[in-house]
């Protein structure tokens, strides 16, 4: 194979006027319903999720449905549009279940054709959850659940906002997703490492479920769109960490000059730059990707695959950046930074480390191992 | 400054593919000499279309040079070899077109366009790196001419050029950045002597320059006397922008010839190599795309400040690559191709042997703008943070430490 020769037509890497629109308005949104204090305060409550700001993006402004058939209730945008909201939703590490429900869920749904839970997930009155850990890339091997005279039985750890989850896709041992109830099911939080995307387990104790479709395809392509939009919530991330860390060095001051003006701490901050800007451009390249569908599905694969290659640890490294050019008051409960420090690095482990994807790569673009 | 509109409205893409098809008409590809018909195409305005009318342009939006380029491409039309004048139409042209008087850009700009004339750049000197402002070459008013005298260092195709750009000391009493002027220097003026200077690569692409009093007539002044640092400021934003601007395919960059090597000897390979491989080969395919998104904006007339970047991710980036290359070589890895001194008339950084390419690489962050300075210019302009405490500024340029 030549990677050169498989390559899709030059992909639309700026954003739209609508997209910076949309952005404009979301960000309006989280500034009023996602302020720091207010999410630190909320990860201690026992109700980590914001329900109001879920409602204010899902049902007021119909964000959940962006990647819906308008015929279902859906606004029939693409991933360009989700992965501009992802950008805003890293950047206030807000505490709403947006990726696992509008996208991956919804993806996984929109693999099976369950139009019905299509059009309820759409309307953001109903949360949905794929029941495979978090950790799991594309194609990976995750757990199933058995099957006994038609009823679900068996234990899933690792599931991210399975706590706000309404309704749970559900992997099984004969190959199919099934559709579960949150109610017919027992959800226990797990203390998370990320305190605004908690993990949660699952059991499942002879549970009558829906058999919706296949579950390899069907997984495969959610966390896929998973991996490639976590790219522009890592992006989020990132921007936030710099541009919070900058304006803190320009006011900060130690040895009577601004901490910002010592050049070691300027060149880490420009490399922190370059690391993001080429962040942005991985990002808009996976969810254009995404976008045009499955035109050619290696290179969408590819694209998948570079940007959370590259995006996790830019977003690891500027949450980390952060904290350290903060020092003493990054370190605090206080002060938000640890909050983006934990999305950072679960989202490093989330839908598949760099190392897997790179190791997808090696597939995908012809350079084998040894 | 270079987008300024001149004569008749917009020229749109129909417009100019009518006038391109109006040229290739009336200047045959077969049966026209290649120097006639780059001539031919300047005076249509087709050069670069963004330039006024009369000087190789329509006052067109410089987006649609693309438009002209492939129709010609697709003709078969030759092209005036832009990277044997690279430093002509990167960085004298738009300073020429915009602080040159009338008549500079009538003499100079069409044969430097169609090739006639090599430029070259005489800017570096050995005491004058990073700190370019510092330069000491010397510029003294004699009568309606300058004498010139010092050494510059740098300069590539010094050997080939008919004309420098050059910045010299005008007024020594005055601060550094407010004591240069901007001329244009005849590199054929018997006090230029043109050295070549040997680089880690055996070869020389560099020289060195002596000026030995050289005079250059007054109206070769690009500006105004002491306003030459604002004048040179043009033309190195122009090298900065010259980098990054083209449509590159995957793999496409040093990333390439490392690839080919991995996929062609699989004897060669080990896991260790294996992990560093791939994980160059996603920050160059990174780079590669974040280039393009830049060209994006490019086009879509809203530059950002990514540019000053690109540089700086390219630099690193050829490093380790060829750094890795070399390692991946094994027993070959110990040799070298040649180590003669010659003169290369074009330099291609992902040319020749693994070993060269490491060690060519390694001048891709010093050469036009050091990685360090890069850095301190993104933290600057870009993030607005404090500028390095400057000693140096408001000090006659005679009483400067050196």
């Amino acid at each position: 194979m030549t990677p050169t020769t498989t390559q899709r037509a030059q992909p639309d890497l700026l954003y739209s006027e609508e997209e910076e629109a949309l952005r404009a308005a979301v960000r309006d949104l989280l500034a009023d319903h996602c302020d720091p204090a207010g999410v630190i305060a909320r990860t201690e409550s026992g109700a980590p999720h914001d329900r109001e700001a879920w409602k204010a993006l899902a049902e007021g402004m119909g964000l959940a449905g962006l990647l819906v058939p308008e015929a279902l209730g859906g606004q029939g945008a693409t991933h360009r549009e989700a992965a501009v909201v992802l950008e805003e939703l890293g950047r206030a590490v807000a505490p709403v279940p947006y990726l696992t429900s509008a996208v991956v869920a919804t993806e996984a749904l929109l693999a099976c054709g369950a139009d019905d839970l299509l059009t309820e997930l759409a309307s953001g009155r109903r949360i949905g959850a794929l029941a495979v850990a978090l950790n799991i890339a594309p194609g990976g091997a995750h757990r199933t659940v058995r099957i006994e005279n038609g009823a679900l039985h068996g234990e899933l750890t690792g599931i991210a906002d399975a706590t706000a989850a309404d309704v749970l896709l559900v992997p099984a041992e004969d190959g199919g997703l099934y559709a579960v109830d949150s109610d017919a099911v027992t959800v226990t939080a797990q203390v998370s490492l990320d305190l605004t995307r908690p993990v949660a387990t699952v059991v499942l104790d002879g549970v009558p479920a829906r058999r919706i479709g296949d579950a390899a395809p069907a997984v495969r392509r959610a966390l896929r769109a998973g991996a490639g939009l976590l790219a522009s919530e890592q992006l989020g991330l990132a921007e936030w960490s710099l541009t919070e860390t900058v304006r803190y060095l320009k006011e900060r001051k130690q040895f009577n000059r601004p901490v910002g003006g010592f050049q070691a701490l300027k060149h880490r901050l420009a490399q922190l730059w370059l690391e993001t800007v080429h962040t942005r451009a991985a990002a808009r390249n996976a969810a254009d990707a995404l976008a045009g569908g499955s035109g050619d599905s290696t290179e969408v694969d590819v694209a998948v695959a570079l940007a959370q290659a590259y995006a996790a640890p830019v977003a690891v490294h500027a949450a980390e950046e952060a904290l350290q050019l903060h020092a003493g008051i990054g370190m605090t409960w206080e002060h938000p930074v640890h909050l983006y420090l934990k999305r950072a690095k679960a989202d490093s482990i989330a839908y598949g480390t760099a190392g897997s994807h790179r190791e997808a790569l090696a597939g995908l673009v012809d350079l084998q191992a040894p | 400054m270079t987008d300024t509109v001149s004569g008749g409205g917009a020229v749109d893409a129909a417009e100019l593919r009518r006038r391109t098809q109006e040229l290739l008409a009336a200047y045959p590809v077969g049966s026209t000499d290649r120097v006639d018909f780059l001539k031919a195409r300047f005076d249509a305005g087709l050069a670069w279309v963004h330039y006024p009318e009369g000087l190789g342009g329509l006052g067109a939006p410089r987006s649609l040079q693309a438009v002209v380029d492939t129709e010609l491409e697709a003709a078969g039309a030759p092209d005036n070899d832009p990277r044997r004048i690279g430093i002509g139409l990167g960085m004298a042209a738009p300073t020429v077109l915009g602080y040159g008087t009338e008549e500079q850009k009538n003499r100079f700009l069409r044969p430097l366009w169609v090739g006639e004339e090599v430029w070259c750049q005489l800017f570096s000197e050995p005491g004058a790196g990073s700190d370019l402002a510092a330069l000491g070459t010397r510029a003294v008013r004699d009568g309606d001419d300058w004498v010139v005298n010092g050494q510059k260092v740098w300069t590539s195709s010094a050997h080939l050029a008919r004309w420098a750009i050059l910045i010299a000391r005008t007024d020594p009493d005055a601060p550094k950045h407010r004591g240069i002027t901007y001329f244009v220097c005849d590199m054929t003026d018997p006090g230029v002597e043109v050295r070549p200077l040997r680089q880690i690569t055996g070869e020389a692409e560099f020289n060195e320059v002596f000026l030995t009093d050289v005079r250059i007539p007054d109206a070769h002044r690009l500006g105004e006397v002491g306003d030459g640092w604002r004048v040179a400021q043009t033309t190195l934003m122009n090298e900065r922008v010259s980098i990054g601007g083209m449509r590159i395919p995957r793999e496409g960059g040093m990333i390439g010839p490392v690839s080919r090597t991995w996929r062609e000897r699989p004897d060669l390979r080990t896991h260790d190599l294996h992990q560093r491989l791939l994980k160059l080969w996603v920050e160059a395919e990174v780079a590669r795309l974040t280039g393009e998104r830049l060209r994006q904006q490019m086009v879509a007339g809203q530059p950002g400040p990514e540019g000053s970047g690109m540089k700086l991710a390219f630099a690193r980036l050829n490093q380790e690559i060829s750094g890795l290359e070399v390692e991946l070589l094994g027993e070959e890895g110990l040799l070298y191709e040649d180590w003669t001194m010659r003169r290369p008339d074009k330099v291609d950084f992902t040319g020749r042997d693994a070993g060269y390419r490491y060690l060519r690489s390694k001048g891709n962050s010093i050469e036009g703008g050091t990685s360090e300075v890069l850095l301190n210019i993104v933290a600057e302009r870009v993030l607005g943070l404090p500028s390095e405490p400057r000693t140096d500024k408001d000090v006659a340029w005679k009483d400067l430490a050196r």
